[in-house]
C-alpha cells in the first residue's frame, strides 16, 4: 500500500463486543513509528479494551484495522502478538520465578539471545535483585522487572497499560526516560493513563476515550 | 512444539520447585486422605488389599484435582495471562509442556501415595511394583485430560466447574486404572487395562493438540 503513510497500527471504525456488550464502539487511531501515543480515559472507558485490541490479545468484532502490518480481521494474531510488548498493571510474569529465571523464559520462547538479559536487568536498575523472586519485589520494581521482559522482547509496539500506578517521582520520571528511549529507537509505544502524561518532554499524541469511543484526539 | 513443550514443562517444574506447593501441600493431604481411607475401613486386612487400588485412585482423582488448577493458577492473573499470551507460543507445544509438567508432578506424588497403600492400605508390594507401569500411564493420561479441562475451566471463577466438568472423562482412567492394579495384586492379566489408558492417553494427546489453541482462544 504505497499510497498510505507508513503505520504501525491503523484502526477504522473498529469495535470490539464482549457477550454483546460493546467495549471498542468504533474507533479509529493510527500510531506512526516512533511515537507515543497516550490514550486516557474514565473507568471503562475502552482504554484496555484498546490496548488488547492492538496486541492480538482480543478479536476485532467490525470495522478495519492492520497492527505491524498484520490485518486484525484476517491475520494471523499469534504472530501479531510476538511483536508487540504487553504490560499489564497487574504482575506481567511469574511471581515464583526469579528476575533472571523469568526474562530467561520470555527470551527463549521468542528466539532471542540470552546475552540480552544482564544488560536488559541492569538498564532497568534491577542488577542487585536478579536473583529474587518476583513476588518479593516492590511494586515498583515489579514494574521494572516487566519494562525488563519488554526490553529483552524488542517488541516492534510495546503497549502499557496504566504503567505509572504505583509508581513514585523517580519511577515515573524513569519511564519517561525509557519510553523517550524506546520511541528514538524507532519502536512505537501506546499507553494507557487516566490522565494526560506530566512530561511535555515526551510530547504524546493524546486520545482520549469515552464510552468505547474516541471523543478527543489532540495533535 | 517440542522445543514449546520442553520450555514450558521447564518453567512449570520449576515454579513447582520453588512454590514447594507439591511437597508441602499436596502431597501431606494425599497421605492423609489415604490414612483416613484406611482408618475408615478399620483394621481387618483383607479388606483393606481389596479395596486398596480403588481407594489409592480416588486419593490420586482428589490429588490431581487440586494439581489441575494449580497448573492452571500459574498463569490465571490477567497480567500474566496476557503477557505469556503475547509470546505467541504454539499451543499444542503449550498443551505437551503443560501436561508433561503435570504428569510428572502426578507421578511423584502416585509414587508417595503407592508407598502409603502398601503401609496402609496392606497392598503387596510386589504386586504393587508390577502395576507401576500402568500406574505410570493412567496418571500421564490423567495429566493430559486434566491441561485440557483446566483450559476449559480456565479462570479463578469457574475452577470450581473442573470436578464436575472433569469426572465424565476421568471416570475411565479411573476404572480401567483400578482393574489393572486390581488384577496385579489378585495375579490376573493386567495387560487388556493397561492397553486401555494408553489408548486414552493416546486420544487425549491427540484431542489437546488439535483443540488446545481453541479453548486457550476462547
Amino acid at each position: 500500500m504505497a499510497d498510505q503513510p507508513a503505520s504501525v497500527a491503523r484502526l477504522r471504525d473498529a469495535v470490539v463486543l464482549s457477550a454483546g456488550f460493546p467495549l471498542l464502539a468504533g474507533v479509529d487511531l493510527d500510531v506512526t513509528p516512533g511515537s507515543l501515543t497516550v490514550v486516557t480515559g474514565p473507568n471503562g472507558a475502552g482504554k484496555t479494551s484498546l490496548l488488547r485490541l492492538l496486541g492480538g490479545l482480543v478479536a476485532l468484532s467490525s470495522g478495519s484495522g492492520t497492527v505491524v502490518g498484520i490485518d486484525l480481521a484476517t491475520g494471523d494474531r499469534r504472530l501479531l502478538r510476538r511483536r508487540v510488548g504487553w504490560l499489564g498493571h497487574e504482575g506481567s510474569f511469574y511471581d515464583d520465578l526469579s528476575v533472571t529465571e523469568n526474562l530467561r523464559f520470555a527470551a527463549r520462547a521468542l528466539g532471542r539471545p540470552l546475552d540480552d538479559l544482564d544488560a536488559a536487568i541492569e538498564r532497568v536498575g534491577l542488577g542487585a535483585r536478579r536473583r529474587t523472586a518476583a513476588r518479593r519485589l516492590s511494586a515498583g520494581q515489579r514494574r521494572r522487572l516487566g519494562l525488563a521482559w519488554l526490553l529483552v522482547r524488542r517488541a516492534e509496539l510495546w503497549l502499557l497499560d496504566e504503567p505509572y500506578a504505583s509508581l513514585d517521582d523517580e519511577g515515573r520520571e524513569f519511564f519517561d526516560v525509557l519510553i523517550g528511549e524506546v520511541c528514538a529507537g524507532g519502536a512505537s509505544v501506546v499507553v494507557s493513563a487516566h490522565d494526560p502524561l506530566r512530561s511535555a518532554a515526551l510530547a504524546p499524541r493524546t486520545v482520549r476515550l469515552v464510552g468505547g469511543r474516541v471523543v478527543a484526539p489532540t495533535a | 512444539m517440542i522445543t514449546t513443550a520442553w520450555l514450558v514443562a521447564r518453567k512449570d517444574l520449576l515454579i513447582e520447585a520453588r512454590s514447594r506447593v507439591l511437597i508441602w501441600q499436596v502431597v501431606p493431604f494425599g497421605v492423609m486422605a489415604l490414612l483416613l481411607s484406611g482408618l475408615a475401613l478399620g483394621p481387618t486386612r483383607a479388606g483393606h488389599s481389596g479395596a486398596g487400588p480403588g481407594l489409592f485412585y480416588l486419593v490420586t482423582l482428589l490429588v490431581a484435582i487440586l494439581m489441575i488448577n494449580r497448573n492452571r493458577a500459574i498463569e490465571s492473573s490477567p497480567g500474566t495471562h496476557a503477557s505469556v499470551a503475547t509470546l505467541g507460543l504454539d499451543p499444542a507445544g503449550v498443551f505437551l509442556g503443560k501436561t508433561l509438567a503435570l504428569a510428572v508432578e502426578l507421578w511423584v506424588t502416585a509414587a508417595v501415595l503407592l508407598a502409603g497403600a502398601v503401609l496402609v492400605l496392606h497392598l503387596p508390594l510386589g504386586a504393587t511394583l508390577s502395576a507401576a507401569p500402568s500406574v505410570l500411564v493412567t496418571v500421564a493420561a490423567l495429566a493430559a485430560a486434566g491441561t485440557l479441562y483446566g483450559a476449559l475451566t480456565g479462570g479463578d471463577a469457574s475452577a470450581t466447574l473442573l470436578p464436575v466438568l472433569s469426572l465424565p472423562a476421568f471416570a475411565p482412567l479411573l476404572i480401567a486404572g483400578e482393574r489393572s492394579l486390581s488384577a496385579a495384586v489378585t495375579h490376573q492379566g493386567l495387560w487388556q487395562w493397561w492397553v486401555l489408558d494408553v489408548v486414552a492417553l493416546v486420544a487425549y494427546l491427540a484431542i489437546g493438540i488439535l483443540l488446545y489453541a481453541v479453548l486457550e482462544e476462547t
